[in-house]
């Protein structure tokens, strides 16, 4: 924090990188920067990395401005700080341990819950047509259990946004108008401060090659389809009376899929991104937490991608084990790892467009 | 580097670059050596942050039309007429095609910056700064296949009779390589980090003096060039020196280390004297007055002294004012006699006639009966606390260059024009600047005569 407080003293004399994205425009309504400040404007970076490429002050210089790597450690710090309940802020200091071992017993937790309740001619046996499914967990089961960590995932991410928002609420006040929230979600749905002021990011070196933008759209997209789908199969389910699992052509399956594909290649290509970027941008300690997540989206869409390809073998009752194991390690983790970071960015993205339009910016 | 290149570009700035760019686009082999580490490169473009085109209409980036006819009359006036009119009225033509042109080079223009829009008519901001403008040339550079050497310091050039035939690089272990071109472009900078060299005219005052670019513009260059036949151009006793903070680095502070605030308050020297008038002019003359006033203080140091209410008028500094309850208690932290600090505050509150205070305008806050007056924007100083930024002269750049002609042709001391060096940047920015300051002319310079340099050159290697 105290390091994040003397870059923005340092950059707010300079001011060069104003144009580049919406920190630094955000940095000048502001002479000296509280926590909540900082906090703000760590959550408004998107880590393209050009402020370091252009700044004629990042290392070796003597004054030594690095805002990507700093906001980085801010950001990953402000997770912790909000997190809800408080008792849990923990979770994000060794967030991949935390991550992988919730995985690996959330997964095994639903194959032995398979194995336990059903005998293992249901477990490896050929299931089609519909409520193929909910031979091996009944369906009300399954909406009991994945409701619940859902409803509690949404519980805990609205608490922590609340703190965020209250401490970074100050000048204008914590309430949000449409206009800037309608803003904040075309700047997000775009993400247009990723892209090193026009002339792209940069990640492995000085030159600005980075396709992280696009394995991100790629990430969420496919995400948000993956959403879209479960969520037009509960429609099917309780307003038409079809149960799953559906033909290939059907919504759901066509939504998945191509969700599934999103979230098999966005990940790995953000990883390998992540992989070659330079060193002196990164956060060290944080990356436990973004590869686990990533790991986590890439692990949900190659288990659904599975499921789908094997659903009618003796391989469907396993594999459904593992896909809910996933997809229930998923939910229940994101309130307390990198998933957070949408959420924050996007409370601040509608604070700076708040900012804009009350034209505090003179 | 055994191969000779059709073309040797010494330096690796703005003007080094775009002389490179524009060779190797008309055609030629191309090398630049610059003197400098990859992450110093550039000498002082690293620092700018703007340049000043001529331009008929407003653009997306630019507020209103500037003329060539007024482009003219700004360099005249800030000039004193120490120009060559013929070569300046060429550059500020020449200036109007460069905002296309750096653009095809991959350079991105922004409106400009927060805290500057007194220059949102006349001048074109880089989005990034110079570093960003840098970045984008180099690779413009290499991605057509110039090559560019790092950490090569030349020491040595062989021309004879105005001909050039090979330049000696510094090798990093032992002795010297000879690097032969059918041409050089000399774009390698003034001498403002050389401590040595402005000792020559400003004697023990240089040792106080801090410098705003890297230590590697040593004007090395420039002396084998005026030592082997080039006519001189510029006062070599003149350099832009600008009131910087004294707590800033010797080398390379930049633009962040600059105060503004001056208008806000008085500025005393060591001994707690006032000794200019604050208030004679705006921003950009009295920016450019500072550095030299303060240089012919005693210790080259002075101290810019305002109270608490001004605080927020300027921009955030980089280092944060020194504060003090009472006047003698900031006179104890800056080390000043603080009776004589507080007299002379006294004083000058006294004088201070009543007015309405607009910083924007040359208002009618003045004082009466002391010496110096402050002839605008003078208010008293009593609301405590009382705060003080030390100040030191901040050398840019130099004036002593090489004379060209407008093909950026070096001309020597016979008049005549060189068979194959070319000059463009500082290190030939007196022809057209022969003394005083207009905020991004330095980069327009560079641009056109850059441009021209490498073009001619291009052409010059093929016959």
């Amino acid at each position: 924090m105290q390091e994040a407080d003397r870059l923005m003293t340092v950059c707010n004399s300079c001011r060069y990188c104003e144009g580049l994205c919406a920190v630094f425009p955000a940095m000048e309504m502001r002479r000296s920067f509280s926590d909540g400040d900082l906090n703000y404007l760590a959550n408004l970076c998107h880590a393209c990395g050009a402020c370091y490429v252009d700044c004629q002050f990042s290392p070796p210089h003597e004054f030594s401005v690095n805002v990507p790597k700093t906001l980085a450690v801010a950001r990953a710090e402000s997770y912790a700080a909000y997190a809800w309940p408080g008792a849990l802020s923990g979770v994000f200091e060794r967030n991949g341990l935390v991550i992988s071992l919730v995985a690996a017993f959330s997964m095994a937790a639903f194959i032995l819950g398979f194995a336990v309740i059903n005998d293992s001619n249901l477990l490896f046996g050929v299931h089609t047509g519909p409520g193929a499914f909910y031979r091996l967990m009944p369906h009300n089961a399954m909406v009991a259990l994945f409701g619940a960590a859902f409803l509690y995932a949404i519980v805990a991410l609205v608490m922590s946004v609340r703190a965020f928002w209250r401490d970074i609420g100050e000048p204008i006040g914590a309430r949000a108008d449409g206009g800037s929230i309608f803003q904040a979600i075309r700047d997000a749905g775009e993400l247009r401060y990723l892209h090193g002021g026009g002339v792209g990011c940069y990640n492995e070196d000085d030159r600005p090659t980075d396709r992280r933008k696009f394995y991100h759209h790629l990430t969420f997209y496919g995400f948000l389809l993956c959403f879209a789908a479960t969520s037009v199969a509960t429609l099917y389910h309780y307003f038409l009376g079809r149960e799953a699992p559906y033909a290939w052509w059907d919504l759901p399956v066509v939504l998945g899929s191509l969700g599934g594909i999103g979230l098999i290649v966005g990940p790995t290509g953000l990883l390998l991104a992540k992989a070659r970027r330079d060193p002196a941008l990164l956060d060290d300690i944080s990356y436990g937490m973004d590869v686990g997540f990533i790991a986590m989206l890439f692990l949900t869409g190659i288990t659904g991608m599975a499921l789908l390809l094997l659903r009618a073998t003796p391989a469907m009752g396993p594999l459904l084990a593992l896909h809910l194991g996933a997809v229930f390690a998923l939910f229940i983790t994101m309130p307390y790892g990198k998933f957070v970071h949408g959420i924050y960015r996007f409370a601040a993205l509608v604070r700076y467009a708040q900012e804009r339009r009350h034209g505090l910016n003179g | 580097m055994s191969s000779k290149y059709d073309v040797l570009v010494i330096g690796g700035g703005n003007a080094a670059l775009c002389a490179a760019i524009s060779a190797r686009r008309a055609g030629a082999s191309v090398l630049v050596l610059e003197g400098a580490p990859k992450f110093y490169r550039g000498g002082n473009t690293r620092h700018t942050r703007n340049m000043r085109c001529a331009h008929d209409a407003a653009t997306e980036i630019l507020t209103g039309p500037y003329t060539e006819e007024e482009f003219w009359k700004d360099l005249l006036l800030v000039t004193g007429g120490q120009t060559d009119e013929e070569l300046a009225r060429f550059m500020i033509h020449e200036s109007k095609d460069i905002l296309n042109w750096i653009v095809e080079q991959g350079v991105r223009w922004q409106p400009s910056l927060g805290g500057t829009l007194s220059l949102g008519r006349t001048n074109s901001f880089f989005l990034g700064g110079g570093r960003a403008m840098l970045n984008a040339l180099y690779l413009t550079a290499e991605r057509l296949g110039v090559d560019i050497r790092y950490d090569a310091e030349v020491v040595d050039l062989r021309i004879e009779d105005g001909l050039f035939l090979s330049a000696e690089l510094k090798r990093p272990i032992d002795g010297t390589a000879e690097v032969r071109a059918a041409t050089l472009v000399a774009a390698a900078g003034g001498f403002e980090a050389n401590i040595e060299w402005l000792r020559e005219y400003w004697g023990e005052a240089a040792d106080n003096f801090l410098i705003r670019g890297t230590p590697y513009n040593r004007g090395s260059i420039l002396k084998m060039l005026l030592a082997k036949g080039v006519q001189q151009v510029g006062d070599p006793t003149q350099c832009h020196a600008v009131a910087i903070d004294a707590r800033a680095p010797k080398f390379d502070g930049g633009i962040i280390t600059r105060h503004d605030s001056v208008v806000f308050g008085i500025v005393v020297n060591k001994r707690a004297q006032r000794f200019y008038d604050e208030g004679e002019d705006i921003w950009p003359k009295r920016y450019a007055i500072w550095g030299r006033l303060v240089a012919a203080q005693p210790d080259q140091i002075a101290y810019i002294i305002f109270d608490s209410t001004v605080v927020t008028s300027f921009m955030p500094t980089l280092f944060p004012p020194i504060a003090g309850e009472t006047i003698a208690e900031l006179a104890g932290k800056l080390e000043l006699d603080p009776a004589a600090l507080e007299k002379t505050i006294r004083e000058f509150n006294a004088a201070v006639r009543p007015g309405t205070f607009d910083h924007t305008i040359l208002d009618d806050c003045r004082t009466e009966g002391i010496t110096p007056p402050k002839t605008h924007w003078a208010r008293r100083i009593e609301t405590p606390p009382y705060l003080a930024y030390p100040v030191r002269p901040g050398i840019t750049f130099t004036y002593l260059g090489t004379r060209v002609n407008k093909q950026a042709r070096m001309l020597m001391k016979d008049g005549k024009p060189s068979v194959n060096m070319f000059a463009a940047g500082e290190i030939m920015a007196g022809n057209v600047l022969g003394r005083g300051y207009a905020a991004g002319i330095g980069m327009t310079i560079g641009s056109v005569f850059g441009r021209i340099a490498g073009r001619e050159a291009a052409k010059n290697a093929r016959n």
